[in-house]
């Protein structure tokens, strides 16, 4: 089995007396209620989706991850996993004293062991993660609407929080045992934030030749608006495989955590957390966690140049099209054709042919699934 | 803040071979193309030691069941 990111896969998850305590003190301890990305970020931590981080970044982790993409300790890592709070909050928070976290109805969720509190530059964060500060980004407008101090420590996990898709929630132990039980070395992870078209299982298959098995493995969280609803893409999902995949070579879980649109660096996230999970592989196509033009087509491919330490292997895909010379699903390294034949698995048509209540093409996109995703009244965010 | 570095001794012969070897490529200088390098061997062959008690498991394979994941 592939190693966990640095080593070794972190558990925080407080269990039988220790979390008992953690209860027992909960009442004496000041609270931080956090919004559903934060809680996601304290699961992913303690539950070692995000290892080898143990909590919320510290000053000198943070900026060494501005500045080199990597933690302290030379580790490959991009995102920054930070904890906002505001002037206020922060004056209220000592260093050296716990505080509970809890969701926002105020149920205990975890315990951060406050090490650090320290102020950063807005400016800088967006530009460094994102390339760019322009606010129309997702990313950078959410960056700049983060508060004023940061809080680092190691975070403990006192109880998960339910959501709608629990069903479908595995940590990265479980996805290891899972793997293990199928007889799995080698595995490809597939990372999503759509309803599956045609060129999508054809990257995914193609994969599959050389692997033992695929891990779909949907981003379930804040997105932008427009984006197919995480119900939409579970719901898509499960037809397909259902319908086109071989049980014992397919498995999906969800993956519990905001879409941060980074691009190339997010890219190498996806990748982190999916090693964690147990794959060896990982699809990068074009345009991974992009939005908008703000990446070339193929940045979240070059990057991996800067990781040859990562361990997972990246498989990188050009676009693919139906062409109707050669009759199948191709890309450009392997059709001469023209233009004039091909059709482009264009998100925004196939959105407009299901808006309209029309089936698209079978080139395009199942039946099956687009049936699925037409039976929900509304299948995109607002 | 930034990142510290520190100093090692190579052969001047082998500086200049990797000085000729990343011309013309996107590697922009010897000591860049020696963390890489490094890096790269150092993250080689390691498997997991990822050990589960059998109860743990078990457990596990519980829930993987009662969710439909094996059989």
């Amino acid at each position: 089995m592939i190693q966990p990111h640095g080593g070794k896969l972190v558990d925080r998850v407080l269990r039988g007396e220790e979390r008992k305590d953690a209860l027992e003190k909960a009442g004496s301890l000041p609270t931080l209620r956090l919004d559903e990305e934060l809680i996601s970020d304290v699961e992913n931590i303690a539950t070692g989706v995000y290892s080898p981080l143990e909590g919320f970044l510290d000053e000198a982790d943070f900026l060494n991850v501005l500045n080199h993409k990597r933690l302290s300790d030379d580790t490959a890592w991009t995102i920054p996993i930070v904890l906002d709070v505001t002037e206020d909050q922060a004056t209220i928070f000592k260093v050296g004293r716990d505080i509970l976290l809890a969701d926002a109805a105020g149920r205990p969720v975890g315990v951060l062991r406050l090490q650090e509190k320290y102020r950063f530059d807005r400016e800088e964060m967006a530009s460094k993660v994102y390339g760019t500060t322009d606010r129309c980004h997702p990313g950078v407008a959410r960056t700049f609407g983060l508060k004023d101090v940061f809080l680092g420590g190691p975070v403990d996990l006192i109880d998960i929080v339910p959501t709608p898709f629990d069903r479908y929630k595995l940590n990265p132990r479980e996805t290891r045992v899972l793997f293990k039980e199928k007889g799995w070395k080698t595995v490809v992870g597939f990372q999503t934030r759509n309803t599956p078209h045609i060129g999508h299982e054809y990257v995914q298959k193609t994969a599959m030749t050389f692997t033992d098995g695929i891990f779909v493995n949907p981003v379930i969280g804040r997105k932008k608006k427009g984006d197919f609803k995480d119900e939409v893409i579970l719901a898509s999902y499960e037809e397909l495989i259902k319908n086109y995949y071989l049980k014992e070579r397919a498995v999906m879980a969800i993956l519990q955590m905001e879409m941060r649109y980074a691009g190339p660096r997010e890219a190498i996230h996806h990748a982190i957390i999916r090693k964690n999970f147990g794959c060896t592989h990982i699809i990068i196509g074009r345009d991974h966690a992009g939005v908008g033009t703000y990446y070339p087509p193929y940045a979240a491919q070059d990057i991996f140049e800067e990781f040859p330490d990562l361990g997972i292997v990246p498989l990188f895909f050009r676009s693919f099209y139906y062409c109707k010379k050669c009759q199948s699903v191709v890309n450009e390294k392997i059709c001469p054709h023209p233009a004039s034949d091909q059709i482009q698995f264009s998100g925004t048509k196939i959105r407009d042919l299901l808006v309209k209540g029309v089936i698209p093409p079978a080139e395009l996109m199942r039946p099956e699934v687009a049936e699925v995703i037409m039976k929900f009244e509304n299948p995109f965010n607002e | 803040m930034d990142k510290e570095f520190t100093s090692v001794m190579i052969p001047t012969s082998l500086h200049k071979k990797i000085e000729e070897a990343i011309k013309g490529t996107d590697v922009t200088s010897v000591s860049s193309y020696v963390t890489k390098i490094l890096r790269e061997k150092l993250s080689q062959g390691k498997a997991s030691d990822e050990v589960f008690s059998r109860e743990d498991e078990e457990k596990v394979k519980e829930r993987l069941k009662a969710l439909g994941y094996i059989d």
